[in-house]
Formats: structure tokens, sequence, C-alpha cells
């Protein structure tokens, strides 16, 4: 099995940050914000990942399981709030909620 | 008998809160009850007082009380006592007698005014401060009174407080006196530095140890100075008094005419051994006292209102006592005090009645032929002018004021300048005093009036005139027999230089010489004013005439004078300072962060993905900024 530089691994990482990150900022649906910061998690797992391999550690592999719960119960938070989002302004626009202004 | 001394002052000071408190819950009978009797019992007190210290004077020549200590404060403590001697207790039973008879007369003079315990409550607390003032042993407990006859001159000058015109005279008269009242607080401060003491007596026996002419006792002289023009209407500080005359009648009588505005004199007499200390100190004060006492009287000369023509002759009575305070003559100063005191209020109080008879006419020129409608108050009145002007024969009692001419001309060759021009302001004062009766009670006028003026009004006010008459008897007496009389009672108190003329024939002709000054001035304004008044209109209307007389009516001008020197410049620069100039680095401070404030919440617009975008960038800085150093 070849193996992938680091290099390579990396930049991966943060091109799929990148896009998590534009998703973040560009859209206006909740839904697809909550989506592209699992994308933002997933680059930094990977990131993790790549360093633990090229270290030859298992802590990268460890640091991606706390990402992964760490997601999960985010996700499972976000949907919820998604949920009473959604019954309260009937709305998935994040302008629509733009109520607590300084 | 001597330990009711602190009676005295609390009787009223008691009535003052009773009254106060009170207010318009109490009937109008009640209010007098309190108002007058107050007053009344404390100059039964101050007369047993009186009585005990004159038969059995203590040996010292002094009593003192001592009621409590005021407060502690390292080595300051100052208590609040009570110190009588010759000089407070004239002044005392002055006060008193005084207070009592013009509280009485305002029983009737004030009986339809709405604020008739007010009134009363006010005149109360005026006689205990007053009482306070004279008879503190300490320059603190002296400047408590001080203040507080200040405040009550305040309130009553703007008595009806509804026209603008009575509140500004009142401000004015506080202004003008809060004046020469901070001086005399830098004196006290000065005195207590260098003394360490605020007690009037040790201040004295230690001021005498100085070398006379000490710059100490000039600089405290002249400061106490400050504080008794201020409060006595002296020249620069006289211009209050004449305004503060649209108070009721009786305030003028009691407070503009009789005690307060002598207190200046009191304070001199009290502190007379610093003053002796210092020549040049005295030197001002005689020319002070001569420059006001002219000044005012040429004013008075030119007045047309009733009670300013009293007050201008007021100022020029002080005037007179503060040039005997300046030659040395204590004695002789108070002596006049109490002459002044009786006549002068005693005079206030006539004006009183002719006024209110006349429906507020203040305009003497609109009065006229008085003496058959008002034959009481006439007669009074001429005894109380009679009094002021000085003239023996129709008197039958020496004048406190010849006392005060004879020391002046026996104190040197600059007293003899200061006693000619003294001995013209007697000419003036005959001039200005007859003026008044002539036009008020002569000539033509109604033969009788729709009602006479209440007993209570007239009778305390021939008490006063009559008191002023009988002033000097005790002098004549000590003429005659060679009895002690009461001047010879304050020297013993406030021991002066003695000046005796060389021969008996020297005090018959100055005598001579005043009683002529004196006649010379009735006989010339009678020619003026009685027997052919249209010389006085042809002298008036032509231009050096008419300027002159404006120029008097105006008091010389120096309202005018502070307006353009003092007053307009300090609008001015409150003006230039509208807009607050010294605060603009505060104001602009806080507009500052302000606005900082505005930019910063811009940012905080509760879309959430500006924050995110605000995190991310300040990441990315961050990290720059990591790698870049």
């Amino acid at each position: 099995m070849a193996v992938v530089p680091a290099e390579i691994g990396l930049i991966v990482a943060g091109l799929l940050f990148c896009v998590g990150l534009a998703g973040v900022l560009v859209r206006r649906n909740i839904i697809f914000i909550l989506l592209s910061l699992e994308i933002m998690l997933n680059a930094c797992g990977l990131a993790f990942v790549v360093a633990g391999a090229h270290w030859r550690q298992p802590d990268g592999q460890v640091m991606y399981f706390f990402i992964l719960t760490m997601a999960a119960a985010e996700t499972a938070v976000g949907l919820s709030l998604i949920l009473q989002m959604y019954r309260r302004f009937s709305s998935l626009d994040t302008h629509a909620i733009n109520k607590m202004r300084g | 008998m001597l330990s009711l001394l602190w009676l005295v002052p609390i009787l009223p000071l008691a009535g003052f809160l009773i009254l106060a408190l009170g207010g318009a819950r109490l009937s109008r009978k009640v209010t007098s009850a309190v108002g007058v009797g107050s007053v009344g019992f404390s100059t039964a007190a101050a007369t047993l007082v009186s009585i005990s210290f004159v038969w059995f004077t203590p040996k010292e020549g002094s009593y003192s009380q001592t009621l409590w200590e005021w407060m502690r404060v390292g080595d300051f403590a100052p208590s609040v006592t009570f110190y009588l001697d010759a000089l407070s207790l004239t002044m005392m039973v002055v006060v008193t007698v005084v207070g009592l008879l013009i509280h009485i007369y305002s029983t009737a003079f004030m009986a339809s005014d709405e604020g008739y315990s007010r009134f009363f409550a006010y005149m109360n607390l005026f006689v205990a401060s007053m009482l306070i003032l004279v008879l503190a042993d300490n320059l603190l407990l002296l400047y408590l009174g001080w203040e507080g006859v200040g405040l009550c001159s305040y309130l009553l000058i703007g008595f009806w407080y509804r026209e603008r015109e009575n509140a500004q005279a009142a401000m004015k008269a506080f202004l003008v006196t809060r004046i020469g009242d901070t001086v005399f607080a830098i004196g006290i401060f000065l005195l207590f530095v260098s003394v360490g003491t605020l007690q009037i007596q040790p201040i004295l026996d230690a001021v005498s140890g100085y070398p006379v002419g000490a710059p100490l006792c000039t600089t405290a002289a002249l400061l106490l100075l400050g504080g008794a023009v201020g409060k006595s209407a002296q020249l620069p500080l006289q211009t209050w008094l004449p305004d503060a005359m649209v108070g009721p009648t009786p305030v003028s009588a009691l407070i503009h005419a009789a005690t307060m505005v002598t207190a200046g004199v009191y304070l001199i007499a009290r502190t007379h051994v610093l003053f002796a200390m210092s020549p040049m100190a005295m030197f001002i004060v005689a020319i002070i006292g001569t420059a006001t006492l002219l000044l005012a009287a040429f004013s008075a000369l030119a007045q047309d209102d009733i009670k300013r023509i009293l007050a201008y002759s007021t100022i020029s009575q002080i005037g007179y006592m503060f040039l005997a305070l300046g030659v040395g003559a204590w004695a002789a100063a108070i002596y006049h005090f109490v002459t002044h005191a009786f006549f002068k209020s005693a005079l206030f109080l006539g004006a009183g009645i002719v006024i209110k008879a006349l429906h507020e006419e203040h305009d003497i020129f609109r009065m006229g032929g008085l003496r058959r409608s008002l034959p009481t108050t006439f007669k009074a009145f001429m005894a109380a002018a009679l009094t002021l002007v000085a003239v023996p024969p129709l008197t039958l009692t020496f004048n406190s004021k010849d006392f005060i001419l004879n020391e002046v001309w026996l104190s040197g060759d600059a007293g003899r300048v200061l006693w000619v021009l003294a001995t013209i302001g007697t000419f003036l004062t005959a001039g200005y005093t007859f003026r008044l009766v002539f036009v008020v009670f002569f000539g033509s006028g109604p033969k009788s009036l729709e009602e006479q003026p209440s007993q209570w009004m007239v009778v305390p006010f021939a008490i006063l005139a009559v008191l002023g008459l009988a002033a000097g008897f005790p002098e004549l007496l000590n003429a005659a027999f060679g009895a002690q009389g009461f001047y010879g009672f304050l020297q013993s108190a406030m021991p002066g230089p003695i000046r005796e003329f060389d021969s008996h024939s020297g005090v018959w002709l100055f005598q001579a010489i005043y009683i002529a000054t004196s006649v010379a001035g009735i006989a010339l304004t009678y020619l003026l004013y009685s027997l052919a008044p249209q010389y006085v209109r042809s002298i008036a209307s032509t231009f050096v005439g008419s300027r002159l007389r404006l120029w008097w009516l105006a008091g010389w001008g120096f309202d005018w004078l502070y307006r353009k020197l003092i007053i307009t410049p300090y609008v001015r620069l409150a003006r230039l300072n509208r807009d607050d100039f010294v605060d603009a680095v505060y104001v602009g401070l806080e507009r500052a962060s302000q606005g900082a404030n505005h930019l910063l919440s811009l940012t905080v617009n509760g879309n959430v993905r500006w924050y995110v975008a605000g995190l991310a960038a300040g990441a990315v800085i961050v990290m720059g900024l990591v790698v870049v150093l």
C-alpha cells in the first residue's frame, strides 16, 4: 500500500476546512450551516489522523474518536435547536433570528 | 441675678422655634403673644441682669457664663459662653428695649399681613442672633450671631418676596454684606493662627503685647474692618442699605437703623485694643467714617422717598460712629450708637405711620400738612428729628454727636481737618432732616385723615422718641453735679485716651459752634422749603443743579460704578464660559467613548455568520502574527 505523504493529507484537511468555513459563512439555511460545521470538524479529525500517522503515534486516532463523539452530541443538540427554531419562526433562515442585536 | 444672662438670647430663640414650627396653625393672638412675649421676657431678664451688674459690679468688671462646650478639635475648643461688660450690657439693653417696642408696633403695623407668623418668627430669630452677637465671648460665637442677623436681614428685606424688586434688594444686601463677612472670616482665621485662641479677651491681651503698628495688628484690624464696613454700610460697601428699605418699615427700624447695621461699630469697639495697636488702621477707619458721613448726607438731601432719606441718614450717622472709633473715642461712638438707636428707630416708626396713613405713599412731595392730621405723630417725630440734629436748648440734653466732634478736634492736626468736614456734616444733617420735616408735616395738606393710626403704633413710637431725647440726660447730671454719667460708665469698659479742653470756655465755645451750625441748617431749610420753594425748583432746574441732584439721588452713582466695574465684566466672563470650555476635555472624552461604543455595537448585529467570519478572521490574523513574528 502506497504511503500517502503527510503534506497531501494536511492539504486535503485544510481544503476541507476551508470548504466547511465557506459553507458556514455563505449559507443562510441553518441546516447547511450545521452540515458545514460537521465538515470542518471532520477536516480537523483528518488533520489529527494524518499527524498521528506521520509520527506513528496512536494519539491522533484517539483524538479523532473524541471529535466524533463531540460531533455526535453537537449534532443532536443542534438539530433539536433547529427544530425549536422552525417551530417558533417557521423559517430556517438565520437572518430571521438576528434579534439579539447589540 | 447675673446668672439669668443665658435667658436673654434663649427666650427669643424659643419664640422663633415655636412660631416657626407652629406657623400659620397658631392664631394671630397666640402669634403676637409668643412673638412679643418672648422679647418682653428677654427684656425683663436683660433689665434684671443690668441692674444687678451696675449695682454689684464684679471685681474684674465683667461677668462670663459658659453654657457648654461647642466642639473640640484638638486644641481648638470654642465654648458657648456669654460675656457681659459695660459695652455688651449697653448693646444688650438697647437691642432688647428697641426690639420690644418695635415688636409691639409690628403687631399693629403687620396686622393685616398674611405672613404674620412668619414675620414674627424672623423678627424673634433676629433678636436672638443679635443678642448672641453682642454677648459672644469668642469670635466664633460672634460670627454665628453675625451670620444670623445677616440671614434675618435677607429674609426680612425680601419679606414681600412676590415682588421681584424686593427679592433683588434682599439678594443685593446679602451678597454685598457677604463680601465683608468673608473678609471678616479671614481676619478671624488670621487671629486664630497667630494667637491660637478665638476668645476675644485673651486675643486682646495677646495683641497688646505686640509693638504698636505691628504688621499682624494692622492686617487683622483691617480685615475686621472689612467685615464692619460691609455690615454697617460704610464706604465702599454702603450700596445695599438704601435698597434694603423695600422691607417692612419695622424691619427698617430695627435691623437697618437701630441694631444690625451698628454691628460693625460694636465689632470695632469690642476689639478696640487691636485697633489701638495699629494707628494706620485707625486712620483708615476715621477716613472711611468721614467720607461716608459726607457722601451719605449729600445723597439724603436729594432723595424723595421718605425711607431712603432715613436710610442715607443712617449711613451718615454710622459714619460719625466710625469717625469716633477712628480717633479712639470708643465711648463716644457707643454713646452715639445708643442715642441713634432710639431716635432713628423712632423716625422710621414715624415714617411707617405716615406711609400707612397715606396708603403706601413714599414720596415726601406728595405728603404735606400732616402736623394737623397726625398731631401726636408730628410731636414725636419732631422730638426725634431734633435729637438727630442736636439742638441742646430745645432737646434739653447734650448730644452724643458733640462728644464725637470734640474728640475729633482734640485728636491732633489731621483731626482738625476731619472736624471741619464732620461739622459740615452736621449742617447737612440739619438740612436733610428738616427738609423731610418741613415737606411732610408743614405746608398744605388734608385737615384730617380717614382713620387715625392705631395706638399700638403711636405709643411705642413716642416712647422711642422720648428715650432718644432722654439718652443725653445722664450727661446733663454729669455736667451739673459731676456724677459718673453713662459716658463715664462706657469709658470704664473701654478706656481711651483722655482728651480735655484746656478750659471750660472751650467746651462752651464748641457747643455754641455745633448749635449754630445746626440752627443755620434748619433755618436755611425753612427758607428754602417752607418760605420760598420756588428757589429750590429754580436751583434744581439749572443744568448743574439737575445733574447734581440726579447724581446724589443715585447715591453718587456707586451702583453704576459697581455695575460697570464688577457686574458687567463678571457677567461677560460667565457668558464667555456659557459653553463650558473648561469642560471641553471631559466632554470630548465622553463623546469619544460614546462613539467607540456605537462603532462596536454595530458589529453585534445578531447575524451569526458575521460572528463566525469575525472569529475566522481573528484566528487567521493571530496565526499570521505567530508565523510572521
